[in-house]
C-alpha cells in the first residue's frame, strides 16, 4: 500500500488556512528567508536536482526550464502561472487556490526571486469566481505585509504580482496562448521555437508554470532535496495531486507519491466504484489522455508508467467510467468539447475535430456507417502530429483509445442501428 | 458613452498595471460588460480608442471569448457544466429543464431578463459533478429538482448560497459585478450591484433591508447617469436573504463555523451525497 501524503495539502483541512496570519502559523512564507539566503542560481540548480517536474501536463523538468531562459537580452524575465485549469476532468489547482491561496504566493515570490523576475502574472481562468476572489485577497494581504512590492521582507528584491483572468478558451492553458491572452489578443497558439524562454510575453524570456508546480517549489528550498527525492521515482519524484472523478463513491483530490498504483488512487483513495459496478475505462491525466482500462489498474501513476501503458499522465486526473457508459457517448461529449474549444487557427484541428463530432454524433443517433470508424481513425491520423499545437493531438486521444479497446461498441451501433445502452445517461448534445 | 468618465479612470489603472497597454485589453472588456451589460458595438469603439487599437482589432478579440457577450445577459448567469463527469450525472438534464423552464434556448435570457441559461464546458470541479454555476459561483452535486429549486429562487431573485458558503464562497449578486469583479479592480461600485463581499473573501453578512455600501468617490456615478441596462443592473436592490439559510445541494466544510443542515435528499434521481466537505486525503 502506498500512503497518501501532505505536502502541498498538508494546510487543506486547517481552519482558515487562506488567511495570511494563519498560514504564517502553519509554517507558510518560511521558505523565503531560506531562498532569499541562497543565490538566484543555487536556487535554479536545487529545483533541477530536485528533479521536479511540470504538473500542468506536459511534465517537462521545471529547473530545465528555468535554465533556459535568456540572460542579458536587455529585457525583463517574467513568470507567468497557468491557473487556466480547463483540462476536462482536472480540479487541483482550483482547490489549492480555494484553500491554501498563499501556497502559490509563497511560490511566485521564491520563483521569481530565483529567475531575476520582478513582474509576475497569474493568469486564472474567468469562470471560476471562488479560487479567484481567494488568489486575490492572497495577494493583497501579502502587499499588506510586505511579502510583495519593493523589498520583499527586507531582501532587497523587488516583485509585483498582477491576477489576470481569462475570459474562456480552453486553448489558453496552452503556454503560447496564454501569452497571446496576457498580450491581449485572441488566445492563439504561436509557432515553436522561438519557445518562450527565449522569446515569450513581450517577447522577453518568460517561463509559464502551472500553478501546482510552483505551489511545490518552496517546499523543495525548505525541505531538500533528498527529503523530495524520498517520494516517487528517479525520473519522476515528489508527490503528486491526484483529481478523481467518474463513477467512484468518493470522488476527490488525493495527494500521492508519485508512481501510486492506480489501483490505490481508484480503489482505495476514491472508495472504489459506485453501486458495485464494474469499471470499464479510466482517463489517467484528463480528456486529452488515451483511455486505459481495468487491465492497466497496476500501472504506476508517473510519467514512465503511464507512459509504458500508451498513455500519459497529463494533470493526474482520473476520470473513471463504469461499464453502464456508452463509449460512443463519452466520445462525442470530449469531441463536442474539443471543437467548440479549437482555436481554429490549423486546418486539422478545426475541421477535424467538427467532423469527428459529426460522425459520433450519427453513430450514436443509428445513423451511422459500417465505415465510420475507419473514417475517424483516418481523420484522427491526419489531425495527431500534424495540428500546430497539443489541443488536436488530445482531441485524439479518446477516440483512438476507445477504438483500441471498445471497437465491438463502435460495430454495435451500427450494426443494432443505434445506442445499444439503455437510461440515456449521456445524452446527445443539442449543437 | 457606454464606459463613463469614472470607469474610464479606473481604466486607465488596468493599463498602468501591464508593461504594454494592450495587456488590459481583457479587463477592460469586463468593466465594459460590467457597464453595458454586453460587449456593445458603441463599447467596442470607445475601447479601440482608449489602447491605440481598430475597432476590427478588439472586436476579433471580443469574440475569441465565450465570456465576453454579443447580446446583453441577466442578472443572473446560470452556467451548467456538460463535460462528460457531470454529464454521467445527469447535467444535461438539468439544463433541458432550466431552457424548458425559462422558454429559451441554451443560452438564452428569460422574458423578465433575470436569468440567462447555458451549457458550459469543464469548471474544474468535478468531484462535485453535476456542477451548476450562478455568476461563476458553484451549485455542486444537485439533484434536477434541487438545481430547478436554485433557478425558481433566482427567478424571484433570491440568491441561495453556494455550495461552500461556510467556506467562504460567495454568490456576485449581478453578473454586471461578476464582470467588474472579473476586471480585476476588486468590489463593483455599490451602483453597479455591489454589497455582496467584503474582499476578503469571506461572505458578507446578508440580511433583509441591509444598506449597500456607500460608493467610493470614484467609483460613484453622477445624479440622473443611466443605470446599466435592466438585467444586468440591480443597482441599489436590497441584498436578498439566503433561501431558507440552506445551501442547495451538496453541503460544504464542515470544519468552519456556519455550518448549515444538509438539504433532505429529493425523492428523484441519485441522491446527492450529504456530507461536509472532507480533508485532502478523503476526498470531497
Amino acid at each position: 500500500m502506498t500512503d497518501q501524503v501532505k505536502v502541498l495539502t498538508s494546510r487543506w483541512g486547517e481552519r482558515e488556512a487562506y488567511k495570511l496570519d494563519r498560514y504564517s502559523e502553519l509554517d507558510g512564507y518560511a521558505s523565503l528567508d531560506a531562498a532569499f539566503g541562497k543565490s538566484p542560481e543555487d536556487l535554479v540548480q536545487l529545483v533541477k536536482d530536485s528533479g521536479l517536474r511540470g504538473r500542468g501536463g506536459a511534465g517537462f523538468p521545471t529547473g530545465m526550464k528555468w535554465g533556459f531562459l535568456a540572460k542579458g537580452t536587455g529585457k525583463p524575465t517574467y513568470l507567468v502561472v497557468n491557473a487556466d485549469e480547463s483540462e476536462p476532468g482536472t480540479f487541483k489547482d482550483m482547490e489549492l487556490l480555494e484553500r491554501d491561496p498563499h501556497a502559490l504566493v509563497e511560490g511566485v515570490i521564491v520563483s521569481s526571486y530565483a529567475i531575476g523576475c520582478r513582474n509576475a502574472f497569474i493568469y486564472l481562468r474567468g469562470e471560476c469566481g471562488w479560487p479567484g476572489r481567494r488568489l486575490q485577497a492572497a495577494i493583497d494581504a501579502a502587499y499588506d505585509k510586505g511579502l510583495l512590492g519593493r523589498d520583499v521582507k527586507g531582501s532587497g528584491f523587488d516583485l509585483d504580482v498582477v491576477l489576470h483572468r481569462g475570459a474562456g478558451a480552453y486553448i489558453c492553458g496552452e503556454e503560447t496562448a496564454l501569452l497571446s491572452s496576457l498580450e491581449g489578443q485572441r488566445g492563439q497558439p504561436k509557432l515553436r521555437p522561438p519557445f518562450p524562454a527565449v522569446e515569450g510575453l513581450y517577447r522577453a524570456p518568460t517561463t509559464v508554470n502551472n500553478v501546482e508546480t510552483i505551489a511545490t517549489v518552496p517546499w523543495i528550498v525548505r525541505k531538500g532535496v533528498d527529503w523530495f527525492r524520498s517520494m516517487g521515482s528517479d525520473k519522476s519524484p515528489g508527490p503528486k495531486l491526484f483529481s478523481v472523478s467518474g463513477d467512484v463513491v468518493n470522488p476527490g483530490n488525493f495527494e500521492f507519491p508519485l508512481g501510486v498504483p492506480a489501483r490505490e488512487v481508484i480503489m482505495g483513495a476514491a472508495g472504489g466504484m459506485r453501486d458495485g459496478k464494474a469499471l470499464k475505462a479510466w482517463t489517467p491525466g484528463g480528456s486529452s489522455t488515451p483511455m486505459l482500462t481495468a487491465d492497466h489498474l497496476d500501472t504506476p501513476m508517473d510519467f514512465e508508467g503511464i507512459t509504458g501503458a500508451g498513455s500519459l499522465l497529463g494533470t493526474a486526473a482520473v476520470m473513471v467510467f463504469s461499464e453502464d457508459v456508452c463509449m460512443v457517448r463519452a466520445c462525442l461529449n470530449f469531441t463536442e468539447f474539443y471543437a467548440h474549444e479549437s482555436c481554429g487557427k490549423c486546418t486539422p484541428c478545426r475541421e477535424g475535430t467538427d467532423w469527428m463530432r459529426k460522425i459520433l454524433g450519427r453513430l450514436e443517433t443509428g445513423q451511422g456507417r459500417p465505415d465510420d470508424m475507419d473514417t475517424l481513425k483516418d481523420i484522427c491520423d491526419s489531425i495527431f502530429g500534424r495540428s500546430f499545437c497539443a489541443l488536436g493531438d488530445g482531441a485524439t486521444s479518446p477516440i483512438v483509445s476507445a477504438l483500441k479497446y471498445f471497437r465491438d461498441e463502435f460495430d454495435e451501433h451500427v450494426s443494432g442501428g443505434g445506442c445499444p445502452f439503455p437510461g440515456a445517461r449521456v445524452t446527445v448534445g443539442a449543437h | 458613452m457606454p464606459l463613463s468618465d469614472q470607469t474610464l479612470t479606473r481604466a486607465e489603472e488596468l493599463i498602468a498595471r501591464y508593461p504594454q497597454p494592450r495587456s488590459a485589453l481583457l479587463p477592460i472588456l469586463f468593466l465594459l460588460q460590467a457597464e453595458d451589460g454586453y460587449v456593445s458595438p458603441a463599447g467596442v469603439a470607445q475601447v479601440a480608442q482608449l489602447l491605440g487599437l481598430t475597432k476590427a482589432e478588439v472586436g476579433a478579440v471580443a469574440t475569441f471569448y465565450t465570456m465576453f457577450r454579443r447580446r446583453p445577459v441577466g442578472k443572473y448567469l446560470v452556467s451548467v457544466c456538460k463535460t462528460l463527469p457531470c454529464q454521467l450525472r445527469g447535467s444535461r438534464e438539468i439544463s433541458a429543464a432550466m431552457a424548458e423552464r425559462l422558454e429559451v434556448p441554451l443560452g438564452g435570457t428569460d422574458e423578465s431578463g433575470m436569468v440567462t441559461v447555458e451549457e458550459v464546458e469543464c469548471l474544474a470541479a468535478c468531484d462535485g459533478a453535476p456542477v451548476v454555476q450562478v455568476n461563476t459561483e458553484n451549485y455542486e452535486r444537485l439533484s434536477t429538482d434541487e438545481a430547478m429549486e436554485l433557478l425558481e429562487a433566482l427567478l424571484r431573485d433570491e440568491v441561495p448560497p453556494p455550495t461552500f458558503a461556510a467556506d467562504g464562497s460567495v454568490t456576485e449578486p449581478t453578473t454586471a459585478g461578476l464582470h467588474w469583479r472579473l476586471a480585476g479592480l476588486g468590489d463593483p461600485p455599490a451602483g453597479l450591484g455591489a454589497g455582496a463581499a467584503d474582499g476578503d473573501g469571506q461572505p458578507a453578512e446578508r440580511s433583509v433591508g441591509r444598506e449597500p455600501s456607500p460608493p467610493e468617490p470614484t467609483e460613484q456615478r453622477e445624479a440622473g447617469e443611466p443605470q446599466p441596462e435592466e438585467g444586468a443592473g440591480a443597482a441599489a436592490r436590497d441584498p436578498h436573504p439566503p433561501v431558507d439559510g440552506a445551501p442547495i445541494g451538496r453541503v460544504a466544510d464542515g470544519e468552519a463555523e456556519g455550518d448549515r443542515p444538509p438539504t433532505a435528499p429529493s425523492d428523484e434521481g441519485p441522491a446527492p451525497e450529504d456530507k461536509p466537505r472532507p480533508q485532502a486525503g478523503e476526498g470531497r
